[in-house]
């Protein structure tokens, strides 16, 4: 009944969301960015998990190699060492707890009762499928979404380097 | 225990957004809010990925979404870094309730 590939599946569940808890749970914020790390990598899992390898990699070189180690190094550059983050009002987290208590409980009934139309068919995902897809401009195809996504890195950049240049300070 | 699929997939990510939605709400420090955020924005790219194999794995609408979803997701972790960085710089802090300048 158990097989290897179920076991895998709970693990990747139980590292995914336990690490997700610590990391909003914790009060040090460098570990909260390590939980954080783990988190995604229990995601980069999952998406292994279903086979799907190219996502899979483009998390971890993106999220694992990049989000991460930004935040990591903002953490450095705005933090004191050892400092804890201030502890939160109580009523504060119960009122939230029970904001996502009930979010969690709706939602949750209703993908239950749904009867998703599903598919026994295999996923067949090649990289050439992805980027024959990527780059065609035919009806499907998302060219058009590509060239907007590379204007909004280009803006971004543009947009950061704006921000984190030092200006002069004003005369008060 | 059940062989895993769909709805045990959108278990994780539903708890995974809420575990976000929770993080969003009781922190006041902008990094661990950020780190929140993208919580929220991975459990999307789940559900995508899963609805994606389970529901029409002939296609690759899901696939897209989630590389699209990604890239922005990058572009503003870089500005938010950016805005929190230039924020330390000018206040010392990084905590919401020191921020209040943005107002003006």
């Amino acid at each position: 009944m158990m097989n290897g590939y179920t076991i895998l599946f709970y693990l990747l569940a139980a590292l995914t969301l336990s690490c997700g808890i610590m990391s909003i749970a914790t009060r040090h914020i460098f570990r909260a960015a390590i939980y954080l790390l783990f988190t995604l990598i229990g995601i980069a899992g999952l998406y292994f998990w279903l086979s799907y390898e190219f996502i899979a990699a483009v998390q971890i070189v993106v999220y694992v190699g990049g989000i991460v180690v930004l935040i990591i190094f903002s953490i450095f550059l705005t933090q004191q060492a050892g400092e804890k983050l201030t502890r939160q009002k109580l009523d504060r987290k119960i009122w939230a707890a029970l904001a996502i208590f009930c979010g969690f409980a709706l939602t949750m009934v209703q993908v239950l009762h749904y009867q998703f139309p599903l598919s026994n068919n295999p996923a067949t995902v090649t990289v050439r499928r992805i980027g024959e897809k990527m780059m065609s401009m035919e009806a499907g195809g998302y060219a058009l979404p590509f060239e907007i996504i590379s204007m909004l890195l280009l803006a971004a950049m543009v947009g950061c380097i704006v921000i984190a240049t030092r200006s002069k300070p004003e005369v008060k | 225990m059940m062989e895993p699929g769909l709805y045990h997939i959108l278990f994780i990510s539903t708890a995974l957004f809420f575990i976000g939605v929770f993080g969003f709400l009781t922190r006041r420090n902008l990094i661990t809010m950020l780190m929140s955020i993208e919580l929220i924005l991975n459990s999307v790219n789940l559900n995508f990925i899963a609805f994606n194999k389970y529901v029409w794995p002939e296609k690759m609408d899901g696939l897209f979404f989630t590389i699209f979803i990604i890239a922005i997701a990058a572009a503003e972790a870089a500005v938010a870094i950016a805005i929190i960085i230039n924020l330390y710089r000018n206040n010392q802090s990084i905590d919401v309730n020191n921020a209040e300048e943005l107002k003006y």
